[in-house]
């Protein structure tokens, strides 16, 4: 089954048409990489899927359930979790507490105001859980806000992937980290997003070829190529379009 | 960033039940101490106002709302409590009039699930100006329907009505003693509820939605839910603080919903700390001293009030729980040797600013207010004759050198202090438990 199913999907912008009739059917279990140059609406394209924006039409399915136009915390408890590109992340509460709140609703906790928190051994035992295969261990009582760069992008992904959602959009999980921290953070989602399927934007070619399945190229808001990473590597429109130029500046 | 770094030191992570029992005692002690009736009268408000101050804060401090109208809970809770107790009075209601406040408690959330409904879709600016409404609307409404509200007079009470508490005929909450122990009875009850409250799901997923509403969207959570729940809890706590306003004055008017109440109870959390559970509490004495105690001492009192608060917010914005947990921590360093010279500096200049200000403000109210009675006043004991320029320029004077030589010990002090504070965030950076 797909994990992700999008049908004719269109957004504007007034009279700006961002996304221009995208089909994209992602399978379970696949990690998925969508590329394009600056501006080509990569961004866009994760906040409707994601609800944050509304689509102006098209469908789009979870799981075979459709989610069009829902409301981000309705999509995320269907089975659909995503990180930023700017990091997102509660920054007046530790580390700890920070994963804490991702794997409440998960665990049915909800809005309960008659339990107390810290006798809630499973949310605890998740959390703790999450803090060391994200790496932030010794950082369980830090702020989040105090962290380093690349610790809140750590950090953000832990979040992501807190609730067990099935479905993870990362959007640039590597933006702006050093070589040494990229190849971390790569290792990481590796590991998280095990048995999951994962679709991601990032720009780095090194990270796409090592962690993706398969390619979607988008530019100016359609799709232009997908495929293995050795089929986009060989496609000449993709080439033109984006490699080409990309490869040079890498 | 100065807000982010004073949440990492809590030292009331220790016995938290030596800290409730102590709490508990103190409330139950201070009568042997304060025994005077003034004393009592300003005791009992000050507990009334911790239990406002802290309900307010759950919106404040713990779930980032700015509210302008948070006196229509704890108002309408009042004339419900006041209701109740005119018809334990009359007999048609049989409940103890120790358990009013519950009933008002009840109220204020029954009209924050209906008001909370409203201002709880927005966050934000758009939040703050919808609870000002709300309660430019209540108050209209208070005006219009004499029936319930009382009109200008309000509406009385008379809280010996009802059946003695336990059958002891001697306790009928006639005596000022009973209802400062039913206050603190009920204080104490509520401050342990709150902070127990903070401790839930909903308490942290609401700090979550305060600091990023966003992020909590995409971690399941309806953020509206999350602000409404809060918000209707709130209320319920303010609506405990109304019914026992009703049971210490017996009066209630519309000024009890009014938006005077309303930015009372927004100084008291602001002035105690927003950021921390106990700040409300330390905001909370301090306003009602200003507005009890000052009161009785001068009629400028609000305006004393208010260059307090604007000084806080200028130098100390995370109120005075910031300033007090700041200088534990600088203590538990064994650095605060180095501020003590500083502080001695600062805090003479201050007391003679502050010294200026008093005989300024004080001599211009004897002008403006007091004009009956003749050009002298009397400012700590010594006569002063507002008609000639000599009290006017002592005070000017003082004020001036005062402010001057704050200014020049504060700028010393603020560097002594960023020093302290710096070397004190390396030394955590560099050992991370």
């Amino acid at each position: 089954m797909n994990a992700l199913e999008l049908t004719g999907v269109c957004k504007s912008f007034g009279r700006t048409e961002v996304i221009r009739g995208i089909d994209l059917a992602i399978p379970s279990g696949e990690r998925h990489a969508i590329i394009g140059p600056n501006g080509a609406g990569k961004s866009t394209l994760f906040n409707l899927i994601s609800g944050r924006f509304d689509v102006s039409s098209g469908t789009i399915r979870l799981n075979g359930q459709p989610i069009t136009n829902r409301k981000p915390f309705e999509i995320n408890r269907l089975g659909l979790a995503r990180s930023f590109q700017i990091t997102n992340i509660f920054h007046r509460l530790s580390v700890f507490e920070n994963l804490r709140c991702a794997v409440l609703w998960s665990l049915g906790h909800r809005y309960a105001f008659w339990k107390n928190l810290n006798k809630l051994k499973d949310a605890e035992d998740r959390a703790e859980e999450l803090l060391h295969r994200v790496g932030l261990r010794r950082r369980r009582d830090t702020l989040a806000g105090l962290l380093t760069y690349a610790e809140q992008r750590a950090l953000e992904i832990g979040i992501t992937i807190a609730g067990g959602a099935s479905v993870i959009l990362l959007d640039e999980p590597t933006a702006g980290m050093s070589r040494a921290e990229s190849r971390r953070a790569v290792d990481m989602i590796r590991d998280v997003t095990q048995g999951r399927t994962l679709v991601m934007v990032e720009h780095d070619m090194g990270v796409v070829f090592g962690l993706a399945d398969r390619i979607s190229v988008v530019v100016y808001g359609q799709l232009i190529a997908s495929g293995t990473p050795a089929e986009i590597r060989a496609n000449a429109a993709v080439k033109e379009a984006y490699l080409g130029q990309h490869a040079e500046a890498t | 960033m100065a807000e982010l770094r004073v949440i990492t030191f809590r030292p009331l992570n220790f016995g938290r039940w030596v800290i409730w029992g102590f709490t508990a005692l103190l409330f139950a002690l201070l009568p042997a101490f304060f025994s005077k009736g003034f004393a009592l009268t300003l005791m009992s408000q000050m507990g009334i106002m911790i239990v406002f101050a802290l309900s307010y804060n759950m919106l404040l401090g713990q779930s980032g709302m700015l509210s302008f109208g948070h006196a229509v809970y704890s108002g309408l809770g009042a004339f419900f409590a006041m209701h109740a107790m005119n018809r334990i009075a009359a007999g048609s209601l049989d409940w103890p009039i120790s358990l009013l406040p519950l009933i008002a408690g009840l109220a204020g959330g029954f009209f924050g699930v209906i008001f909370g409904y409203l201002t709880t879709r927005k966050a934000g600016t758009p939040f703050a100006m919808i609870t000002l409404g709300i309660g430019e609307m209540v108050f209209a409404a208070s005006l219009m329907f004499p029936g319930f509200f009382g009109g200008e007079g309000g509406i009385t009470g008379n809280r010996t009505a009802g059946p003695p508490l336990f059958g002891i005929s001697s306790l009928t909450f006639g005596p000022q003693l009973q209802v400062y122990y039913l206050i603190a009875v009920w204080c104490v009850a509520c401050m342990v509820a709150m902070f127990a409250l903070t401790h839930t799901p909903l308490g942290r997923i609401a700090n979550a939605v305060r600091d990023n509403p966003e992020r909590a969207e995409f971690i399941g959570y309806n953020t509206q839910r999350v602000r409404w729940l809060m918000l209707i809890l709130s209320s319920f706590f303010a609506g405990i603080a109304g019914g026992l306003t009703a049971i210490n004055f017996e009066i209630v008017s519309a000024e009890n919903v009014s938006a005077v109440r309303s930015g009372g109870v927004l100084l008291a959390a602001f002035i105690g700390g927003a950021s921390f559970f106990f700040g409300p509490i330390l905001g909370a004495i301090v306003f009602v001293f200003f507005s009890v105690a000052l009161s009785e001492y001068t009629k400028a009192w609000q305006l004393y009030l208010g260059v307090f608060f604007v000084t806080l917010v200028m130098f100390a914005p995370g109120g005075l729980a910031s300033l007090l947990l700041m200088n534990l921590r600088v203590m538990k360093f064994g650095k605060f040797k180095r501020l003590r010279d500083p502080y001695v500096g600062v805090l003479l200049t201050a007391l003679t600013a502050a010294l200026g200000t008093v005989m300024l403000i004080e001599l211009t109210y004897h002008v403006t207010l007091d004009t009956g009675q003749g050009p002298v006043t009397r400012l700590f004991g010594i006569p002063m004759d507002t008609g000639a320029p000599g009290p006017w320029v002592l005070a000017a004077f003082v004020l001036l050198c005062g402010a001057l030589a704050f200014e020049y010990y504060r700028r010393h002090f603020a560097e002594c202090w960023s020093e302290i504070q710096i070397e004190i965030e390396d030394w955590i950076r560099d050992n991370p438990t």
